[in-house]
């Protein structure tokens, strides 16, 4: 979209977006109950706003590094459910032919430049990608997503740095989640995150990451003015992950109550209120976006039973793209 | 032949690969009006500009970082890392991400990136300026290493890391930047992957890196004079490591030390060693053997410091008992 919605198709897309994840997300959730995906994942609930909002204010060629809690950073930049359900159960026509899973899942063909299972750790990657746009003139902008849980980690404070230094189109995306894994945020983080990034010269903005215009707003502007040359940004997205910090966290009233959780979904879940919003505004009517949800769930449940079926890599593929070789392979950036 | 320092060599290689292709760039701590403290990269930020020769913060976590997400975009960026001692600051985004980014993604992303940094005790600089880490990082698959041992390996190895698609790591001794070698005028690449003989012999080979060919060469004179012919061969590169012709020089001799500035224990003089000894089993008149340099920090002290790593005397003299039948087991 790269733009902020104008008509129907647009507010539908947002809409549309948000439902493809959480969809995404509950059979994710259901493949590990089942035991059917090995190892575990980090569900992405809750925090559809944030994502969509952000990447529907992006054009294909920009870029962003997404984390651990990835999965919805990579379906709002377009990516399909068939190869990312292969991915997560390490099957061949997956993303990353099986080898990266749910933590890695990289999409290059739409920006993408993978999610990162080390906590900050693509603060450089994003902005390098920024270096590169400014240095070839591509235009590109970056959007680096992170936690809350990452503000403890100085390499963003030493990129934030150099990105203010040099003009980079980078947008920091902090997803204030509420916890860093099975601790509350205020008892990690002293001070104030915006205060963080004003420090070095970076213009900071706070918004509502459960509403999903408001998101998309801050961020097609912020867009703009990063492309005009007027960058780095950071951007504080208040929001809360419905399910614990890996799929296996189920127990975690010793860190947050049931009251709370319930609080979030009840009343301010984006995609809850974003097609109250819709109806409200006569934009679509509750069939319609019945019908979408119809739609998204035949998807998913199609690209499920796919990856299910679908083959391993063969195992003599476990010591290719080690090193990556001009005259054996065209792949590459 | 010209004969140029391997200091003016880097430089060179750097020059000619910028002028080639407009995505390499240089970034680091002092890289561009100061040069680098060894004055390596001088000139380039007059020719090429400060934003193809970029001076950063302090900040080598960051600055590395930033190469990776350059590389994975379209870049190949040069990160020049002062002392290799510092990188234990860098190694998430080296060993994590830079290393591992190709094969996390299928294939799909491929960082191309050369980090420049060096190695090298017997400068006085103590434990956290001297270090040679070379094996931390062969042991990462996904990485690159090379050693040059001379202008001419310095030159040629850089040319080929700038050109080869995924992150290498370059070690320059620090004492040997104004060592002069022959080196031609016109372009060479040196592949990776290829170890030269430096001197060929038939009674023992000393396999040695960087530095440590010098020493072993001049041991080699020693020998020499006493009627030991000792084959000097230089890997070049740690990863890929040409096997084949180290493996074959040592069936030639039956004999093999293995030198290298990096700690013993743990390093490349046991993984060379072990190597070796598998493939060429049947053909060993004596264990191989290995130096490298003693397992204790840098210390500062001269009287101490030249202590700690191998030095021509002592492969010498290990290579002589070793030819007379001295050494039949590692004591």
């Amino acid at each position: 979209m790269a733009r902020e919605p104008s008509n129907t198709a647009d507010y539908l897309r947002l809409y549309t977006q948000m439902v493809k994840i959480r969809t995404f997300e509950d059979h994710a959730n259901q493949l590990y109950l089942s035991a059917k995906m090995p190892g575990l994942t980090h569900m992405y609930s809750g925090q559809e706003a944030v994502a969509v909002g952000i990447c529907e204010a992006l054009e294909t060629t920009d870029h962003i590094t997404s984390t651990h809690r990835g999965h919805g950073h990579c379906v709002a930049k377009g990516a399909a459910f068939k190869e990312m359900f292969c991915e997560l159960l390490g099957k061949a026509e997956g993303y990353c032919r099986g080898k990266g899973g749910s933590m890695h899942i990289a999409d290059q063909d739409n920006g993408n430049l993978g999610a990162n299972a080390i906590v900050g750790g693509s603060a450089g990657i994003a902005t390098g990608a920024a270096l590169t746009a400014k240095r070839l003139g591509t235009g590109a902008v970056t959007v680096c997503f992170f936690g809350d849980g990452a503000v403890g980690q100085g390499l963003l404070y030493e990129v934030m740095n150099m990105a203010a230094l040099w003009s980079l189109p980078v947008i920091y995306a902090c997803e204030h989640n509420r916890y860093g894994e099975y601790t509350k945020t205020e008892e990690m983080a002293a001070g104030s995150f915006s205060a963080r990034a004003e420090a070095f010269g970076i213009e900071a903005f706070e918004v509502d990451g459960q509403d999903v215009l408001a998101v998309n707003r801050l961020t097609t502007e912020l867009v703009r003015r990063a492309r005009a040359g007027e960058g780095p940004f950071f951007v504080t997205l208040h929001t809360y992950r419905y399910h614990g910090h890996h799929v296996g966290d189920i127990n975690r009233t010793y860190y947050r109550s049931k009251d709370e959780e319930a609080d979030w979904r009840e009343n301010r879940d984006p995609i809850t209120n974003f097609a109250a919003h819709l109806e409200a505004e006569r934009i679509a009517s509750a069939d319609e976006l019945a019908a979408i949800r119809e739609a998204v769930a035949k998807e998913a449940a199609e690209a499920v039973a796919y990856a299910e079926a679908a083959a391993y890599p063969p195992q003599h593929e476990v010591d290719s793209h080690v090193y990556l070789h001009r005259s054996q392979e065209s792949a590459g950036a | 032949m010209r004969e140029i320092t391997l200091s003016k060599a880097v430089n060179e290689a750097i020059a000619e690969e910028m002028r080639r292709d407009p995505t390499v760039m240089l970034l680091g701590e002092d890289v561009a009006e100061a040069g680098t403290p060894f004055k390596v990269l001088s000139g380039l930020v007059e020719e090429f500009g400060p934003e193809r020769v970029l001076d950063t913060p302090i900040s080598e976590p960051g600055f590395t970082g930033i190469a990776v997400g350059a590389a994975m975009t379209g870049m190949r960026p040069i990160v020049d890392l002062m002392f290799g001692d510092f990188l234990f600051l860098v190694m998430d985004q080296l060993c994590n991400q830079a290393a591992k980014t190709h094969y996390m993604s299928g294939g799909k992303l491929n960082v191309p990136m050369v980090l420049r940094t060096n190695m090298g005790a017997t400068r006085r600089s103590a434990a956290q300026h001297s270090q040679s880490l070379h094996a931390l990082v062969a042991h990462i698959p996904g990485l690159k290493v090379a050693m040059p041992s001379s202008a001419y390996e310095a030159k040629g190895l850089m040319k080929t890391a700038i050109r080869d698609d995924n992150p290498v790591v370059i070690f320059e001794d620090k004492l040997m930047y104004q060592d002069k070698a022959p080196v031609p005028e016109e372009e060479y690449l040196i592949p990776f992957g290829e170890a030269h003989v430096k001197r060929a012999g038939r009674h023992i080979t000393l396999i040695a890196t960087s530095s440590m060919v010098q020493v072993a060469e001049a041991a080699a004179d020693t020998l020499a004079e006493e009627g030991i012919e000792a084959e000097v061969i230089d890997p070049r590169t740690l990863v890929p490591l040409d096997e084949d012709t180290l493996v074959a020089s040592v069936k030639k001799t039956s004999r093999a030390i293995v030198i290298d500035e990096g700690h013993q224990s743990f390093g490349v003089t046991g993984e060379i060693a072990s190597r070796v000894a598998q493939k060429a089993f049947y053909h060993l008149d004596a264990p191989v053997m290995r130096m490298g340099a003693m397992d204790v920090p840098v210390p500062f002290s001269p009287a101490l410091e030249d202590l700690t790593v191998p030095e021509p005397a002592g492969v010498a003299d290990l290579a002589r008992r070793m030819v007379r039948g001295e050494v039949q087991y590692a004591a």
